[in-house]
Protein backbone atom coordinates (compact mmCIF):
# COMPACT_ATOMS: atom_id res chain seq x y z
CA UNK A 1 0.00 0.00 0.00
CA UNK A 2 2.42 2.53 1.21
CA UNK A 3 4.72 1.18 -2.09
CA UNK A 4 1.91 2.11 -4.45
CA UNK A 5 1.62 5.43 -2.64
CA UNK A 6 5.28 6.54 -3.10
CA UNK A 7 5.46 5.70 -6.92
CA UNK A 8 2.17 7.84 -7.24
CA UNK A 9 4.50 11.03 -5.79
CA UNK A 10 7.18 9.92 -7.74
CA UNK A 11 5.52 9.66 -11.13
CA UNK A 12 3.71 12.74 -10.24
CA UNK A 13 6.69 14.98 -8.98
CA UNK A 14 8.85 13.39 -11.66
CA UNK A 15 6.69 14.16 -15.05
CA UNK A 16 5.52 17.71 -13.03
CA UNK A 17 9.73 17.96 -12.62
CA UNK A 18 10.10 17.42 -17.01
CA UNK A 19 6.97 20.46 -17.47
CA UNK A 20 9.18 22.59 -15.60
CA UNK A 21 12.50 21.26 -17.92
CA UNK A 22 10.77 21.35 -20.80
CA UNK A 23 9.60 24.77 -20.01
CA UNK A 24 13.56 25.88 -19.64
CA UNK A 25 13.85 24.07 -22.75
CA UNK A 26 11.64 25.78 -25.07
CA UNK A 27 12.68 29.32 -23.32
CA UNK A 28 16.39 28.00 -23.71
CA UNK A 29 15.80 28.07 -27.68
CA UNK A 30 14.77 31.27 -27.63
CA UNK A 31 17.87 32.51 -25.79
CA UNK A 32 20.07 30.47 -27.75
CA UNK A 33 18.89 31.92 -30.99
CA UNK A 34 18.50 35.51 -29.95
CA UNK A 35 22.08 35.25 -28.58
CA UNK A 36 23.41 33.47 -31.70
CA UNK A 37 21.73 36.48 -34.04
CA UNK A 38 22.99 39.52 -31.90
CA UNK A 39 26.48 37.72 -31.29
CA UNK A 40 26.92 37.12 -35.21
CA UNK A 41 24.93 40.74 -36.45
CA UNK A 42 26.19 43.32 -33.78
CA UNK A 43 29.85 42.98 -35.73
CA UNK A 44 28.43 44.12 -38.59
CA UNK A 45 26.15 46.84 -37.85
CA UNK A 46 26.81 49.92 -38.93
CA UNK A 47 25.31 53.07 -40.62
CA UNK A 48 27.27 51.62 -43.65
CA UNK A 49 24.42 49.14 -43.52
CA UNK A 50 21.50 51.36 -44.22
CA UNK A 51 23.26 53.80 -46.18
CA UNK A 52 24.98 51.77 -48.99
CA UNK A 53 23.41 48.90 -51.43
CA UNK A 54 24.62 45.29 -51.39
CA UNK A 55 28.23 44.93 -52.67
CA UNK A 56 29.74 42.40 -55.03
CA UNK A 57 31.45 39.62 -53.56
CA UNK A 58 34.41 41.34 -51.20
CA UNK A 59 33.38 44.71 -51.22
CA UNK A 60 32.22 46.86 -48.58
CA UNK A 61 28.38 47.86 -48.99
CA UNK A 62 25.21 47.45 -46.84
CA UNK A 63 21.69 46.77 -47.52
CA UNK A 64 20.19 49.70 -48.10
CA UNK A 65 18.61 48.45 -51.17
CA UNK A 66 16.84 45.38 -49.73
CA UNK A 67 15.22 47.75 -46.84
CA UNK A 68 13.42 49.92 -49.04
CA UNK A 69 12.52 46.79 -51.59
CA UNK A 70 11.20 45.63 -48.40
CA UNK A 71 9.97 48.38 -47.46
CA UNK A 72 7.94 48.81 -50.15
CA UNK A 73 6.93 44.80 -50.82
CA UNK A 74 5.56 45.25 -47.25
CA UNK A 75 3.93 48.75 -48.31
CA UNK A 76 2.16 47.11 -51.04
CA UNK A 77 1.33 44.02 -49.23
CA UNK A 78 -0.70 45.96 -46.49
CA UNK A 79 -2.49 48.43 -49.30
CA UNK A 80 -3.82 45.47 -50.99
CA UNK A 81 -4.15 43.03 -48.02
CA UNK A 82 -5.74 45.32 -45.40
CA UNK A 83 -8.95 46.83 -46.67
CA UNK A 84 -9.72 43.61 -48.20
CA UNK A 85 -9.05 41.87 -45.03
CA UNK A 86 -11.20 44.57 -42.88
CA UNK A 87 -14.32 44.18 -45.37
CA UNK A 88 -14.21 40.60 -45.85
CA UNK A 89 -14.01 40.42 -41.89
CA UNK A 90 -16.99 43.19 -41.33
CA UNK A 91 -18.71 40.65 -43.80
CA UNK A 92 -18.38 37.94 -41.44
CA UNK A 93 -18.61 39.59 -38.12
CA UNK A 94 -21.69 42.04 -39.19
CA UNK A 95 -23.47 40.36 -41.87
CA UNK A 96 -22.97 36.27 -42.03
CA UNK A 97 -23.22 35.85 -37.94
CA UNK A 98 -23.53 32.39 -37.59
CA UNK A 99 -25.18 31.82 -40.55
CA UNK A 100 -23.62 28.78 -42.19
CA UNK A 101 -21.85 30.49 -45.10
CA UNK A 102 -19.83 32.51 -42.65
CA UNK A 103 -18.77 29.87 -40.64
CA UNK A 104 -17.58 28.11 -44.12
CA UNK A 105 -15.47 31.38 -45.07
CA UNK A 106 -13.92 31.24 -41.17
CA UNK A 107 -12.75 27.80 -41.86
CA UNK A 108 -11.36 28.29 -45.05
CA UNK A 109 -9.92 31.64 -43.97
CA UNK A 110 -7.78 29.32 -40.99
CA UNK A 111 -6.49 27.02 -43.58
CA UNK A 112 -5.33 29.55 -45.59
CA UNK A 113 -3.87 31.16 -42.41
CA UNK A 114 -1.87 27.87 -41.84
CA UNK A 115 -1.51 27.22 -45.90
CA UNK A 116 2.31 26.94 -46.69
CA UNK A 117 3.70 30.25 -47.81
CA UNK A 118 5.80 28.88 -50.25
CA UNK A 119 2.66 27.67 -51.85
CA UNK A 120 1.38 31.18 -52.06
CA UNK A 121 4.62 32.45 -53.48
CA UNK A 122 4.26 29.70 -56.65
CA UNK A 123 0.54 30.87 -56.71
CA UNK A 124 1.93 34.49 -57.51
CA UNK A 125 4.30 33.24 -59.99
CA UNK A 126 1.97 31.73 -61.61
CA UNK A 127 -0.65 34.03 -61.95
CA UNK A 128 1.11 37.20 -61.92
CA UNK A 129 4.96 36.32 -63.13
CA UNK A 130 3.66 34.60 -65.49
CA UNK A 131 1.43 36.93 -67.04
CA UNK A 132 4.00 40.28 -67.11
CA UNK A 133 6.52 37.76 -68.14
CA UNK A 134 9.24 38.88 -65.30
CA UNK A 135 9.82 38.81 -61.56
CA UNK A 136 8.61 42.09 -59.76
CA UNK A 137 8.12 43.81 -56.74
CA UNK A 138 4.37 44.12 -57.61
CA UNK A 139 4.29 40.17 -57.33
CA UNK A 140 6.29 40.16 -54.42
CA UNK A 141 3.56 42.80 -52.67
CA UNK A 142 0.33 40.42 -53.60
CA UNK A 143 1.93 37.43 -52.80
CA UNK A 144 2.56 39.35 -48.95
CA UNK A 145 -0.78 40.39 -49.30
CA UNK A 146 -2.26 36.96 -49.43
CA UNK A 147 -0.15 36.22 -46.33
CA UNK A 148 -1.69 39.36 -44.41
CA UNK A 149 -5.18 38.90 -46.01
CA UNK A 150 -6.41 35.95 -43.72
CA UNK A 151 -4.41 38.12 -40.36
CA UNK A 152 -6.64 40.77 -41.25
CA UNK A 153 -9.90 38.52 -41.83
CA UNK A 154 -9.75 36.83 -38.60
CA UNK A 155 -8.42 39.41 -36.19
CA UNK A 156 -11.76 42.00 -37.74
CA UNK A 157 -14.15 39.85 -37.30
CA UNK A 158 -12.92 38.47 -33.78
CA UNK A 159 -12.41 41.98 -32.65
CA UNK A 160 -15.87 43.08 -34.64
CA UNK A 161 -17.87 40.36 -32.81
CA UNK A 162 -16.57 41.47 -29.41
CA UNK A 163 -18.67 44.95 -29.91
CA UNK A 164 -21.87 44.66 -27.89
CA UNK A 165 -24.95 44.77 -29.80
CA UNK A 166 -25.96 47.43 -27.73
CA UNK A 167 -23.81 50.00 -29.45
CA UNK A 168 -25.14 49.05 -32.85
CA UNK A 169 -28.88 48.82 -31.48
CA UNK A 170 -28.24 52.85 -29.86
CA UNK A 171 -27.07 53.87 -33.76
CA UNK A 172 -29.77 52.15 -35.55
CA UNK A 173 -32.53 53.72 -33.17
CA UNK A 174 -31.22 57.25 -33.82
CA UNK A 175 -32.03 56.34 -37.32
CA UNK A 176 -28.75 55.76 -38.55
CA UNK A 177 -28.20 53.28 -41.77
CA UNK A 178 -26.49 50.03 -41.28
CA UNK A 179 -23.38 50.97 -43.17
CA UNK A 180 -22.95 54.46 -40.89
CA UNK A 181 -23.11 52.17 -37.94
CA UNK A 182 -20.79 49.78 -39.39
CA UNK A 183 -18.41 52.86 -40.28
CA UNK A 184 -18.52 55.09 -37.57
CA UNK A 185 -20.00 52.99 -34.57
CA UNK A 186 -18.42 49.49 -34.30
CA UNK A 187 -14.94 50.25 -36.30
CA UNK A 188 -14.56 52.85 -34.21
CA UNK A 189 -14.73 50.31 -30.61
CA UNK A 190 -12.57 48.02 -32.45
CA UNK A 191 -10.19 50.33 -33.91
CA UNK A 192 -7.11 49.47 -31.62
CA UNK A 193 -7.88 45.78 -31.79
CA UNK A 194 -8.20 45.67 -35.78
CA UNK A 195 -4.99 47.65 -35.63
CA UNK A 196 -3.09 45.00 -33.29
CA UNK A 197 -4.16 42.28 -35.75
CA UNK A 198 -2.96 44.29 -38.62
CA UNK A 199 0.62 44.81 -36.86
CA UNK A 200 0.81 40.90 -35.65
CA UNK A 201 0.27 40.21 -39.88
CA UNK A 202 2.77 42.90 -40.67
CA UNK A 203 5.35 41.91 -38.27
CA UNK A 204 4.46 38.24 -40.07
CA UNK A 205 4.98 39.22 -43.68
CA UNK A 206 8.44 41.23 -42.63
CA UNK A 207 10.16 37.78 -42.12
CA UNK A 208 8.45 36.09 -44.82
CA UNK A 209 11.36 34.69 -47.36
CA UNK A 210 9.21 31.83 -49.10
CA UNK A 211 6.54 34.06 -51.06
CA UNK A 212 9.17 36.50 -51.91
CA UNK A 213 11.55 33.87 -54.00
CA UNK A 214 9.75 33.16 -57.02
CA UNK A 215 7.72 36.62 -56.98
CA UNK A 216 10.20 39.77 -56.07
CA UNK A 217 13.45 37.42 -56.58
CA UNK A 218 16.20 40.16 -55.97
CA UNK A 219 17.87 42.39 -56.98
CA UNK A 220 21.58 43.42 -56.57
CA UNK A 221 21.00 47.33 -57.15
CA UNK A 222 18.57 50.51 -56.16
CA UNK A 223 15.33 49.97 -57.82
CA UNK A 224 12.29 51.61 -56.75
CA UNK A 225 10.14 49.99 -59.76
CA UNK A 226 7.00 47.86 -59.03
CA UNK A 227 7.64 46.31 -62.38
CA UNK A 228 10.98 44.81 -61.93
CA UNK A 229 12.63 42.77 -59.74
CA UNK A 230 13.04 44.29 -56.40
CA UNK A 231 15.67 43.82 -53.70
CA UNK A 232 14.40 42.81 -50.61
CA UNK A 233 16.10 41.67 -46.92
CA UNK A 234 15.14 37.99 -46.49
CA UNK A 235 15.76 36.80 -49.94
CA UNK A 236 19.29 38.73 -49.83
CA UNK A 237 19.90 37.00 -46.73
CA UNK A 238 19.31 33.30 -47.92
CA UNK A 239 21.19 34.54 -50.85
CA UNK A 240 24.47 36.28 -48.98
CA UNK A 241 24.15 33.62 -45.66
CA UNK A 242 24.50 30.35 -47.98
CA UNK A 243 27.49 32.40 -49.84
CA UNK A 244 31.14 31.34 -49.54
CA UNK A 245 32.29 34.81 -49.18
CA UNK A 246 32.37 36.25 -45.27
CA UNK A 247 32.00 39.53 -46.18
CA UNK A 248 28.33 38.88 -47.71
CA UNK A 249 27.80 36.25 -44.90
CA UNK A 250 28.53 38.92 -42.25
CA UNK A 251 26.18 41.20 -44.02
CA UNK A 252 23.60 38.74 -43.84
CA UNK A 253 23.93 38.25 -40.19
CA UNK A 254 23.40 41.84 -40.26
CA UNK A 255 20.51 41.77 -41.69
CA UNK A 256 19.09 39.14 -39.79
CA UNK A 257 19.46 41.06 -36.84
CA UNK A 258 17.60 43.85 -37.95
CA UNK A 259 15.14 41.48 -39.47
CA UNK A 260 14.87 40.11 -36.14
CA UNK A 261 14.52 43.21 -34.07
CA UNK A 262 12.10 44.72 -36.40
CA UNK A 263 9.79 41.35 -36.11
CA UNK A 264 9.81 40.59 -32.54
CA UNK A 265 9.45 44.74 -31.86
CA UNK A 266 6.06 44.75 -33.93
CA UNK A 267 4.75 41.77 -32.32
CA UNK A 268 5.63 42.76 -28.91
CA UNK A 269 3.99 46.07 -29.01
CA UNK A 270 1.06 44.46 -30.64
CA UNK A 271 0.80 42.27 -27.53
CA UNK A 272 1.15 45.60 -25.34
CA UNK A 273 -1.42 47.22 -27.45
CA UNK A 274 -3.80 43.92 -26.72
CA UNK A 275 -2.99 44.31 -23.11
CA UNK A 276 -3.89 47.47 -22.55
CA UNK A 277 -6.64 46.54 -24.34
CA UNK A 278 -8.11 44.23 -22.40
CA UNK A 279 -7.46 46.46 -18.84
CA UNK B 1 -33.44 61.71 -53.85
CA UNK B 2 -30.78 61.44 -50.79
CA UNK B 3 -33.04 59.11 -48.52
CA UNK B 4 -32.94 56.58 -52.28
CA UNK B 5 -29.73 57.39 -52.07
CA UNK B 6 -29.29 56.02 -48.59
CA UNK B 7 -31.45 53.09 -49.43
CA UNK B 8 -28.88 52.20 -51.91
CA UNK B 9 -25.81 52.50 -49.54
CA UNK B 10 -26.95 49.09 -47.54
CA UNK B 11 -27.30 46.49 -49.84
CA UNK B 12 -24.30 48.14 -51.96
CA UNK B 13 -21.71 47.89 -48.54
CA UNK B 14 -23.24 44.25 -47.15
CA UNK B 15 -22.59 43.06 -51.12
CA UNK B 16 -18.99 44.73 -51.14
CA UNK B 17 -17.98 42.80 -47.58
CA UNK B 18 -19.89 39.73 -48.99
CA UNK B 19 -18.04 39.60 -52.56
CA UNK B 20 -14.16 40.04 -50.41
CA UNK B 21 -15.15 37.66 -47.71
CA UNK B 22 -16.01 35.30 -51.02
CA UNK B 23 -12.68 36.33 -52.53
CA UNK B 24 -11.36 34.34 -49.76
CA UNK B 25 -12.59 31.16 -50.57
CA UNK B 26 -12.18 32.04 -54.40
CA UNK B 27 -8.41 31.95 -53.51
CA UNK B 28 -8.05 29.06 -52.31
CA UNK B 29 -9.71 27.49 -55.01
CA UNK B 30 -7.41 29.25 -57.58
CA UNK B 31 -4.80 28.19 -55.54
CA UNK B 32 -5.49 24.77 -56.23
CA UNK B 33 -6.18 25.10 -59.77
CA UNK B 34 -3.43 27.30 -60.65
CA UNK B 35 -0.90 24.99 -59.32
CA UNK B 36 -2.64 22.46 -61.05
CA UNK B 37 -2.82 23.73 -64.31
CA UNK B 38 1.15 24.45 -64.03
CA UNK B 39 1.72 20.84 -62.54
CA UNK B 40 -0.47 19.52 -65.22
CA UNK B 41 2.80 19.00 -67.96
CA UNK B 42 4.55 16.51 -65.26
CA UNK B 43 1.75 14.93 -64.17
CA UNK B 44 0.42 14.25 -68.10
CA UNK B 45 4.02 13.12 -68.66
CA UNK B 46 5.17 11.14 -65.52
CA UNK B 47 1.18 9.92 -64.51
CA UNK B 48 1.30 8.89 -61.15
CA UNK B 49 4.80 7.21 -61.59
CA UNK B 50 5.44 10.41 -60.87
CA UNK B 51 4.10 10.15 -57.21
CA UNK B 52 6.16 6.71 -56.49
CA UNK B 53 9.93 7.54 -58.95
CA UNK B 54 12.62 8.60 -56.95
CA UNK B 55 14.39 9.89 -60.28
CA UNK B 56 15.03 13.61 -60.55
CA UNK B 57 17.41 13.97 -63.46
CA UNK B 58 16.94 18.05 -64.74
CA UNK B 59 19.18 16.98 -67.59
CA UNK B 60 17.41 14.15 -68.77
CA UNK B 61 13.98 15.46 -67.81
CA UNK B 62 13.64 12.26 -65.54
CA UNK B 63 11.21 14.04 -62.07
CA UNK B 64 9.79 11.73 -59.32
CA UNK B 65 8.72 13.42 -56.38
CA UNK B 66 9.15 10.25 -54.27
CA UNK B 67 12.08 11.58 -52.54
CA UNK B 68 10.96 15.31 -51.45
CA UNK B 69 7.85 13.46 -50.39
CA UNK B 70 9.61 11.08 -48.13
CA UNK B 71 11.78 13.90 -46.68
CA UNK B 72 9.30 16.40 -46.03
CA UNK B 73 6.75 13.30 -43.97
CA UNK B 74 9.93 12.26 -42.76
CA UNK B 75 11.27 15.48 -41.41
CA UNK B 76 7.89 16.49 -39.82
CA UNK B 77 6.97 13.53 -38.06
CA UNK B 78 10.28 14.08 -36.05
CA UNK B 79 9.20 17.32 -35.05
CA UNK B 80 5.73 16.30 -34.27
CA UNK B 81 7.70 13.13 -32.20
CA UNK B 82 9.80 15.82 -30.29
CA UNK B 83 7.14 18.73 -30.25
CA UNK B 84 4.12 16.86 -28.79
CA UNK B 85 6.12 16.30 -25.49
CA UNK B 86 7.99 19.22 -25.13
CA UNK B 87 4.27 21.03 -25.92
CA UNK B 88 2.17 19.31 -23.17
CA UNK B 89 5.19 19.89 -20.48
CA UNK B 90 4.93 23.73 -21.00
CA UNK B 91 1.51 23.81 -21.43
CA UNK B 92 1.12 21.44 -18.28
CA UNK B 93 3.86 24.53 -16.02
CA UNK B 94 1.51 27.22 -17.76
CA UNK B 95 -1.74 26.29 -16.65
CA UNK B 96 -1.33 23.85 -13.37
CA UNK B 97 2.52 24.66 -11.88
CA UNK B 98 3.25 28.26 -12.72
CA UNK B 99 2.95 30.73 -10.02
CA UNK B 100 -0.01 33.54 -11.03
CA UNK B 101 2.79 36.00 -11.47
CA UNK B 102 4.96 33.85 -14.15
CA UNK B 103 1.99 32.57 -16.40
CA UNK B 104 1.95 35.60 -18.55
CA UNK B 105 5.61 36.05 -19.23
CA UNK B 106 6.02 32.24 -20.01
CA UNK B 107 3.68 31.88 -22.57
CA UNK B 108 4.79 35.48 -23.92
CA UNK B 109 8.09 34.49 -24.45
CA UNK B 110 6.97 31.05 -25.97
CA UNK B 111 4.84 32.55 -28.46
CA UNK B 112 8.16 34.60 -29.25
CA UNK B 113 9.93 31.85 -30.51
CA UNK B 114 6.61 31.70 -32.93
CA UNK B 115 7.17 35.18 -34.12
CA UNK B 116 11.26 34.63 -35.16
CA UNK B 117 11.27 34.43 -38.99
CA UNK B 118 11.84 31.07 -40.05
CA UNK B 119 15.52 32.33 -42.26
CA UNK B 120 16.75 32.99 -38.86
CA UNK B 121 15.85 29.45 -37.68
CA UNK B 122 17.48 28.12 -40.53
CA UNK B 123 20.45 30.73 -39.64
CA UNK B 124 20.90 29.40 -36.42
CA UNK B 125 20.22 25.94 -37.51
CA UNK B 126 23.57 26.01 -39.83
CA UNK B 127 25.45 28.06 -38.19
CA UNK B 128 24.89 27.16 -34.26
CA UNK B 129 23.01 24.57 -33.94
CA UNK B 130 24.60 22.11 -36.56
CA UNK B 131 28.42 22.40 -35.54
CA UNK B 132 27.32 21.58 -31.89
CA UNK B 133 25.16 19.20 -32.61
CA UNK B 134 27.41 17.34 -34.87
CA UNK B 135 29.75 16.76 -31.88
CA UNK B 136 26.78 14.27 -30.44
CA UNK B 137 26.22 12.51 -33.24
CA UNK B 138 28.89 9.90 -33.09
CA UNK B 139 27.38 9.55 -29.53
CA UNK B 140 23.78 8.81 -31.46
CA UNK B 141 25.70 6.67 -33.16
CA UNK B 142 27.39 4.73 -30.70
CA UNK B 143 24.45 4.55 -28.58
CA UNK B 144 20.71 4.04 -30.57
CA UNK B 145 22.65 3.13 -33.75
CA UNK B 146 23.23 -0.22 -31.54
CA UNK B 147 19.63 -0.59 -30.48
CA UNK B 148 18.23 -3.87 -33.06
CA UNK B 149 15.12 -2.50 -35.14
CA UNK B 150 15.34 1.19 -34.86
CA UNK B 151 19.23 1.69 -34.66
CA UNK B 152 19.75 2.01 -38.30
CA UNK B 153 17.76 5.59 -38.11
CA UNK B 154 20.47 6.46 -35.84
CA UNK B 155 23.94 5.19 -38.07
CA UNK B 156 25.22 7.95 -39.83
CA UNK B 157 28.10 10.79 -40.70
CA UNK B 158 27.95 13.53 -38.26
CA UNK B 159 27.37 16.34 -40.32
CA UNK B 160 25.47 18.23 -37.96
CA UNK B 161 23.06 18.41 -41.05
CA UNK B 162 20.62 15.96 -42.36
CA UNK B 163 16.94 14.50 -41.44
CA UNK B 164 16.95 14.74 -37.66
CA UNK B 165 18.27 18.28 -37.25
CA UNK B 166 16.10 19.74 -39.96
CA UNK B 167 13.31 17.54 -37.49
CA UNK B 168 14.24 19.20 -34.57
CA UNK B 169 14.45 22.78 -35.89
CA UNK B 170 10.96 22.17 -37.17
CA UNK B 171 9.79 21.10 -33.58
CA UNK B 172 11.00 24.26 -31.67
CA UNK B 173 9.40 25.95 -34.40
CA UNK B 174 5.87 24.36 -34.13
CA UNK B 175 6.42 24.13 -30.53
CA UNK B 176 4.73 27.52 -29.49
CA UNK B 177 1.63 26.42 -32.05
CA UNK B 178 0.65 23.18 -30.25
CA UNK B 179 1.61 24.73 -26.65
CA UNK B 180 -0.82 27.45 -27.25
CA UNK B 181 -3.52 25.47 -28.14
CA UNK B 182 -3.22 22.85 -25.33
CA UNK B 183 -2.70 25.72 -23.15
CA UNK B 184 -6.08 27.45 -24.06
CA UNK B 185 -7.66 24.00 -24.26
CA UNK B 186 -6.45 23.13 -21.04
CA UNK B 187 -8.07 26.14 -19.35
CA UNK B 188 -11.41 24.84 -20.60
CA UNK B 189 -11.38 22.04 -18.95
CA UNK B 190 -14.49 22.49 -16.14
CA UNK B 191 -12.93 23.36 -12.76
CA UNK B 192 -15.56 21.02 -10.91
CA UNK B 193 -14.09 18.22 -12.36
CA UNK B 194 -10.46 18.57 -11.39
CA UNK B 195 -11.30 19.53 -7.87
CA UNK B 196 -13.00 16.30 -7.82
CA UNK B 197 -10.12 14.15 -8.54
CA UNK B 198 -7.83 16.48 -5.93
CA UNK B 199 -10.60 15.79 -3.58
CA UNK B 200 -10.75 11.97 -3.74
CA UNK B 201 -6.71 12.44 -3.87
CA UNK B 202 -5.76 12.35 -7.15
CA UNK B 203 -1.82 14.08 -7.69
CA UNK B 204 -1.54 16.89 -9.93
CA UNK B 205 -0.72 14.45 -12.76
CA UNK B 206 -2.95 12.27 -12.52
CA UNK B 207 -5.46 15.30 -12.57
CA UNK B 208 -3.71 15.88 -16.00
CA UNK B 209 -3.99 12.09 -17.09
CA UNK B 210 -7.22 11.57 -16.32
CA UNK B 211 -9.46 14.08 -16.02
CA UNK B 212 -7.39 17.19 -18.26
CA UNK B 213 -6.46 15.34 -21.24
CA UNK B 214 -9.16 12.91 -21.53
CA UNK B 215 -11.26 15.89 -21.79
CA UNK B 216 -9.39 17.91 -24.19
CA UNK B 217 -8.31 15.23 -26.52
CA UNK B 218 -9.99 16.32 -29.63
CA UNK B 219 -8.50 19.18 -29.30
CA UNK B 220 -4.91 18.49 -28.61
CA UNK B 221 -5.09 16.34 -31.16
CA UNK B 222 -6.29 19.07 -33.17
CA UNK B 223 -3.58 21.23 -32.11
CA UNK B 224 -1.01 18.39 -32.93
CA UNK B 225 -2.28 18.63 -36.68
CA UNK B 226 -2.19 22.02 -36.61
CA UNK B 227 1.33 21.66 -36.01
CA UNK B 228 2.45 19.17 -38.15
CA UNK B 229 0.39 21.59 -41.00
CA UNK B 230 2.69 23.81 -40.21
CA UNK B 231 6.14 21.97 -40.14
CA UNK B 232 5.23 20.14 -43.52
CA UNK B 233 4.96 23.25 -45.33
CA UNK B 234 7.90 25.18 -43.38
CA UNK B 235 10.72 25.99 -46.30
CA UNK B 236 13.25 28.43 -45.14
CA UNK B 237 14.95 26.43 -41.64
CA UNK B 238 14.38 23.53 -43.51
CA UNK B 239 16.21 24.41 -46.57
CA UNK B 240 19.18 26.12 -44.71
CA UNK B 241 19.72 22.09 -42.33
CA UNK B 242 18.03 19.40 -44.27
CA UNK B 243 21.37 18.76 -46.68
CA UNK B 244 19.70 19.40 -49.66
CA UNK B 245 20.53 15.85 -51.29
CA UNK B 246 18.54 13.99 -53.55
CA UNK B 247 18.72 10.72 -52.00
CA UNK B 248 16.46 8.12 -49.61
CA UNK B 249 18.48 6.98 -46.98
CA UNK B 250 17.26 4.90 -43.47
CA UNK B 251 19.40 6.99 -41.62
CA UNK B 252 18.06 9.69 -40.02
CA UNK B 253 21.83 11.40 -39.48
CA UNK B 254 22.30 11.64 -44.03
CA UNK B 255 21.11 14.51 -45.35
CA UNK B 256 17.65 14.62 -47.42
CA UNK B 257 15.51 16.45 -49.23
CA UNK B 258 11.63 18.04 -48.86
CA UNK B 259 9.64 19.83 -51.22
CA UNK B 260 9.55 23.01 -49.76
CA UNK B 261 13.44 22.79 -50.18
CA UNK B 262 13.40 21.74 -53.61
CA UNK B 263 11.07 24.90 -54.43
CA UNK B 264 13.33 27.49 -52.68
CA UNK B 265 16.53 26.08 -54.44
CA UNK B 266 15.69 24.85 -57.68
CA UNK B 267 13.16 27.39 -58.95
CA UNK B 268 14.60 29.71 -60.08
CA UNK B 269 16.99 27.85 -61.96
CA UNK B 270 14.79 25.70 -63.37
CA UNK B 271 15.87 25.90 -67.13
CA UNK B 272 13.32 23.26 -68.84
CA UNK B 273 9.73 23.83 -69.02
CA UNK B 274 8.73 20.37 -67.61
CA UNK B 275 11.71 20.99 -64.83
CA UNK B 276 9.63 23.49 -63.73
CA UNK B 277 6.33 21.92 -64.36
CA UNK B 278 7.57 19.18 -61.84
CA UNK B 279 8.28 21.74 -59.33
CA UNK B 280 4.89 23.25 -59.09
CA UNK B 281 3.13 19.53 -59.29
CA UNK B 282 5.67 18.91 -56.14
CA UNK B 283 3.66 22.73 -54.82
CA UNK B 284 0.56 21.01 -55.69
CA UNK B 285 1.19 17.96 -53.28
CA UNK B 286 2.37 20.01 -50.92
CA UNK B 287 -0.59 21.94 -51.49
CA UNK B 288 -3.15 18.87 -51.04
CA UNK B 289 -0.67 17.31 -48.13
CA UNK B 290 -1.06 20.48 -45.89
CA UNK B 291 -4.91 21.20 -46.77
CA UNK B 292 -5.90 17.76 -45.37
CA UNK B 293 -3.74 17.51 -42.70
CA UNK B 294 -5.11 21.38 -41.69
CA UNK B 295 -9.10 20.58 -42.46
CA UNK B 296 -8.40 17.60 -40.25
CA UNK B 297 -7.01 20.14 -37.00
CA UNK B 298 -9.83 22.25 -37.57
CA UNK B 299 -12.53 19.97 -37.70
CA UNK B 300 -10.90 18.21 -34.13
CA UNK B 301 -10.29 21.36 -32.98
CA UNK B 302 -14.29 22.55 -33.73
CA UNK B 303 -15.61 19.60 -31.69
CA UNK B 304 -14.25 20.82 -27.98
CA UNK B 305 -15.45 24.22 -29.41
CA UNK B 306 -19.24 23.04 -30.11
CA UNK B 307 -19.11 21.03 -27.03
CA UNK B 308 -18.28 23.87 -25.15
CA UNK B 309 -20.99 26.08 -26.55
CA UNK B 310 -23.42 23.48 -25.94
CA UNK B 311 -22.37 23.19 -22.48
CA UNK B 312 -22.39 26.72 -21.26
Amino acid sequence: MDLRYLRRRVTNVFNLGMAVLTTLLGLFWLFWILYTTARYGYHSLGLRLFTQDTPPPGAPGGLRNAFVGSLIMIGVGIVVGTPIGVLAGTYLAEFAGRKRIGEIVRFFNDILLSAPSIVLGLFVYSVVVTTMGNFSGLAGGLALAIVLLPVVVRTTDEMLRLVPSTMREAAMALGSPYWRVVLQVTYRAARSGILTGVLLGVARISGETAPLLFTALNDQFWSTNLARPMANVPVTIFQFAMSPYSGWQHLAWAGALVATLAVLGLSIFSRFLIRQRNN
Amino acid sequence: MSSRLTRLWDPLFKGTTAVLAYLVLTLLVAICLALLHEGWAAFKTFGWHFLISKAWDPANNKFGALIPIYGTLVSSLIAVVIAVPVSLGIALFITELAPRWLRQPVAAAIELLAAIPSIIFGMWGLFAFAPWFSNYEPWINDHLGSIPGIGALFRGPPFGIGMLTAGIILAIMIIPFIAAIMREVFLLTPPLLKESAYGVGATTWEVVRNVVLPYTRTAVSGGIFLGLGRALGETMAVTFVIGNAHSVSASLLNPGYSIAAALANEFTEAFSPLYKSSLIALGFILFVITFIILVLAKLLLMRLERAQGETT
